[in-house]
């Protein structure tokens, strides 16, 4: 007549997760400032992540195009006859970590220089330069891997006729350097709140607790499961996180909008070779991500509370 | 049907509350437990209900040892024992009738099972014209017939109550009375712990007397025995 099934512990009806959802939704509205300010606190926090999270990742993504761009040049010395040039492609070829060599004649080089910084067939401004190329000519090098250019850029300056490496240091370090420094401040910032949020949700979840002690008491007096009385808790903390990444997610869709569609209208900004990730792809990364992370952050503070408070 | 061998519990703080307890309740029973406060009544009280666990020894409700069982199944045992108490333990907010209807809820009854069975017992306590009031509209007596009725409503095996007329006038502790009279006729084990001497001269049941966490008269149709 006695016996102890799990039945009862695992089994799950769907009138008791209808509610359950009721409880929890009562214990928001109860609560009304904390749960507020619970709120808040996610989406403060999560606004910082979505904006952190789109200039990391397109921070990256432009800083690993560079990288693969990254192509050593090599100018010739103007003195330098057709066999030394040709002896000093025999040397760099000799090289390690050497992918591939390109000949650049000054003619060409001014050609891609001008197109590069000149718009349309407005060319113009640049005719006094044609007539008087500064260019030397060149060679184009790739090494197997961006952060062998500098080692091979110092081997190649040794070489007879070379008049001048250029392998674009500063812009690639100092990018990169950029990028580490606000990565370490972001992240930072982001757990601070992160765990601000957290301590929000546990504090609104205790005070449910409290303010309930007795239905608990009675609960588990007459011989509700620990889970049953869990649930409502437990879905209280989810509610304020998903709650709380909804004003994060519009704002952060909207705003990369704009920019997106800023950078990609051609003419204005197209000079700055920038292609940020596209916009939908980001969209989806970026919803996704913020839900789960509000999700996670209100089911950690609600287990934090509920394990504290809530000994059954 | 309640069964303790060798029962002793000590609490952190050193206090030795039960001592040694052997004691057979068969089902069906009426059962006082008296003695002075501080007696070891509640701790007694609280092993059954398996609020607290035996320091040592072994408490068998319907063959199943409450020492042993694990953290969850002790809802599944909940289940099977009706409790009261001296404060009734009423939700404020909730009506009489959602007071009742709450101990079936949260065990996952069917709504069905539930509306017929809360309008049985209210009935049972007399109380069915009542089911819309609020606890705080209601008399001290018609408080613990509400708690009475909640602690029935899933037809336990076993009723324990803690000092359940120790809040009310002699009237209302006689109404009280004849409806733990009424259940136990209906087959349920009723075990009480009292100060009510002239409830228990008067029923003529089996009388337990706690003293320093010992068992030190055990008498079919007792008294009350202590002096005023």
């Amino acid at each position: 007549m006695f016996v102890m099934s799990r039945e009862v512990i695992t089994d799950m009806k769907l009138r008791t997760l209808g509610r359950h959802a009721r409880e929890s939704l009562k214990n928001l509205g109860r609560n009304g400032w904390m749960t507020f300010a619970s709120i808040s606190a996610v989406a403060v926090a999560l606004v910082l992540v979505g904006l952190f999270l789109s200039v990391m990742m397109n921070l990256n993504k432009i800083a690993g195009e560079i990288e693969s761009n990254v192509e050593v040049r090599v100018y010739i010395d103007r003195t330098a006859t057709q066999a030394q040039q040709d002896q000093l492609k025999q040397s760099l070829k000799s090289i390690g970590h050497v992918q591939s060599i390109a000949y650049q004649s000054r003619e060409k080089g001014l050609k891609n220089l001008i197109n590069s910084l000149g718009e349309g067939n407005d060319q113009s401004a640049f005719s006094s330069v044609k007539n008087e190329n500064p260019l030397p000519d060149a060679f184009i090098l790739k090494t197997e891997k961006p952060e062998q250019t500098i080692t091979v850029a110092n081997q190649v300056k040794t070489l007879p006729y070379v008049y001048k490496v250029n392998y674009g240091k500063g812009t690639v370090e100092k990018l990169f350097k950029t990028v580490r420094i606000s990565r370490n401040v972001g992240i930072v910032l982001i757990i601070g709140l992160l765990f601000t949020s957290i301590f929000l949700i546990a504090n609104t979840i205790k005070l449910t607790i409290v303010a309930r002690r007795r239905e608990i008491e009675i609960m588990k007096l007459v011989g509700a499961t620990n889970a049953f009385v869990r649930w409502p808790y437990f879905l209280e903390g989810l509610l304020i996180g998903v709650i709380g990444s909804i004003i994060p997610i519009i704002l952060v869709n909207v705003g990369y909008k704009a920019v997106y569609e800023k950078f990609s209208d051609a003419g204005t900004y197209s000079t700055f070779f920038i292609k940020l990730i596209p916009y939908p792809t980001m969209a989806l990364y970026l919803s996704l991500l913020l839900v789960v992370i509000g999700a996670g952050i209100g089911v950690w503070g609600s287990v934090t509370s509920i394990r504290k408070f809530l000994r059954v | 049907m309640l069964d303790f061998k060798n029962v002793w519990k000590s609490y952190k703080n050193g206090v030795m509350a039960v001592n040694g307890i052997d004691l057979h309740i068969n089902k069906g029973e009426f059962v006082y437990i008296v003695g002075p406060s501080g007696a070891g009544k509640s701790t007694f009280i609280k092993l059954m209900y398996r609020e607290i666990v035996p320091t040592k020894g072994e408490i068998l409700i319907d063959g199943v040892n409450l020492a042993k069982i694990k953290q969850r199944q002790v809802p599944k045992l909940r289940r099977k024992i009706g409790v009261v108490f001296q404060d009734y333990k009423l939700l404020p907010k909730l009506t009489v009738y959602e007071n009742v209807a709450f101990a079936l809820e949260v065990i996952e009854e069917h709504p069905k099972v539930i509306k017929k069975r809360v309008m049985e017992v209210l009935d049972l306590v007399k109380l069915k014209h009542k089911a819309r009031s609020l606890p705080t509209e209601l008399s001290g007596g018609e408080q613990q017939r509400v708690s009475i009725a909640r602690s029935i409503c899933n037809n336990p095996s076993v009723v324990i109550a803690d000092e359940p007329t120790g809040n009310l006038d002699p009237d209302s502790a006689w109404s009280i009375m004849e409806i733990f009279d009424r259940i136990n006729d209906n087959g349920t084990t009723v075990v009480m712990a009292t100060h009510n001497r002239d409830i228990v001269n008067n029923m003529k049941r089996r009388v337990i007397a706690i003293e320093g966490g010992m068992i030190v008269r055990d008498e079919q149709r007792g008294d009350y025995g202590y002096e005023a």
